[in-house]
């Protein structure tokens, strides 16, 4: 049971929470309900064993389809997105010159990050209305639902990230 | 031998990501056929527990709503009493009688912007809800109990695609069933409507006496819109009198003549 590992656990938790039991019941203009529980998968640190990774964050998406009685379209959803993380990252950041024991994303600069995590909740929204929908017919409507709360949910996202960033404002 | 091995070693991310997700979409289609999503429903001590605690602090926003609602419903059961105590001078009041008993229950986690919406409710088998329930509001059907446990049950909303309700037009008797598009929480549309039923934009859509879970003649909504060519009617768009955005206190029903009525059906 490392320092990490409580981490971990406490943010499982705590954006558990604020997303089943705050952000579920926001329906911006009628139908938007942001997911910044991606949080929990863009914070999670990159060196940690991959499979412990899939695990968690399907347990993490099943635990959030608990409380909405979603069946289980947020856990393929974010087992989805915690798959595509690591490639990802070695696309955005040389993977070269990277040093996976230091990666922290909010020590990382604001373009890069961006572009990261607009991906990733893209292709993540993307497949949980594709999902929710399961109909070539609704495609307009996924499209459209996919691109109103990604934009919601990276502003959340970049948000969290940097009010949980240690850095100059924590030093004095 | 060793070559599987080796594929296994060097795909085992890629396998255990297929299998997570076979998991998943096992818990989906499960969740997708009526009665078997046993296992991811909030309908258990945990998250009915969680979404009950804090329910309480969001129902302020809808009190005055609710209160409305109440006094106008007042008001119309008020009417109603008045125009039968002018006609009868005695009342009877016989158990025997008494088709449909409600449960009051309240709306713990309410959903209307998903594809297939699904309610929580606070009562459960302790309270006498059971599964295939109505469930109904002052202003019209809110969903048909799906899952429950001891002091929590969902409710399968009529904003759900595995939700087909009876209802039919309430100048005649022509009736069809209730299904939702998943676009506009405040649009309904009705199938299967005779040609030879005559619909009107404005006509009042109410429950079809068909179905076991819900009395006939409850309100559900009004035509919006409608296309008719020469054999059917297509897109009829009704308009919900209910507003399923804000949804507080609701009623199930206890049909008392259920087993009855399934028993004789049974035997067809």
């Amino acid at each position: 049971m490392t320092r990490e590992t409580l981490i971990i656990g406490f943010r499982f938790v705590l954006l558990l929470l604020i997303q089943t039991l705050i952000l579920n019941r926001i329906h911006l203009f009628g139908f938007l309900n942001p997911n910044a529980y991606l949080l929990f998968i863009f914070l999670y640190p990159v060196e940690t064993k991959r499979a412990n990774f899939l695990i968690v964050s399907f347990l993490f998406g099943l635990c959030i389809d608990l409380f909405s009685n979603t069946g289980g379209i947020n856990a393929a959803a974010t087992v989805a997105t915690a798959y595509l993380t690591l490639p990802l990252i070695k696309i955005i950041w040389n993977s070269q010159d990277l040093d996976f024991q230091l990666f922290k994303l909010n020590n990382e600069p604001l373009p890069k990050t961006l572009v990261y995590i607009s991906l990733l909740t893209l292709v993540h929204h993307f497949l949980l209305f594709s999902i929710e929908y399961w109909s070539l017919r609704e495609f307009g409507t996924v499209l459209y639902k996919t691109f109103s709360t990604s934009v919601v949910t990276i502003f959340l996202c970049i948000l969290g990230l940097y009010l949980t960033k240690k850095g100059a404002s924590t030093h004095y | 031998m060793q070559q599987i091995a080796y594929f296994i070693e060097k795909y085992k991310y890629f396998l255990l990501f297929v299998l997570l997700e076979i998991i998943a979409f096992g818990f989906i289609i499960q969740s997708h056929s009526y009665h078997k999503s046993q296992f991811i429903n909030s309908a258990n001590a945990i998250t009915g527990g969680f979404l009950n605690k804090t329910v309480s602090f969001f129902e302020y926003t809808t009190l005055k709503e609710e209160n409305l609602r109440l006094s106008e419903e007042n008001a119309f059961l008020r009417t109603k009493l008045g125009l039968q105590t002018a006609a009868l001078d005695t009342v009877h009041l016989d158990t025997n009688l008494v088709k449909n008993q409600y449960i009051s229950a309240k709306i713990i986690a309410n959903n209307y912007t998903h594809r297939n919406n699904i309610l929580t409710i606070n009562k459960g088998t302790n309270d006498g809800v059971h599964i295939d329930m109505g469930v109904i509001n002052s202003t019209g059907i809110i969903g048909i109990v799906n899952q429950v446990s001891h002091n929590y049950a969902t409710v399968l909303s009529i904003l759900n695609n595995n939700t087909k309700i009876n209802a039919r037009l309430q100048k005649n008797n022509y009736f069809g069933t209730l299904t939702w598009d998943g676009k506009d929480y405040k649009t309904v549309q009705l199938l299967d409507i005779q040609r030879q039923a005559n619909i009107a934009i404005g006509d009042t859509i109410v429950s079809g006496g068909k179905s076991i879970l819900f009395p006939e003649n409850l309100p559900i909504g009004i035509i919006k819109s409608f296309e008719a060519s020469n054999k059917n009617y297509s897109n009829i768009e009704i308009s919900l009198f209910t507003d399923m955005s804000n949804l507080g206190y609701v009623h199930v029903i206890d049909n008392l003549d259920k087993e009855e009525i399934l028993e004789l059906h049974e035997n067809d």
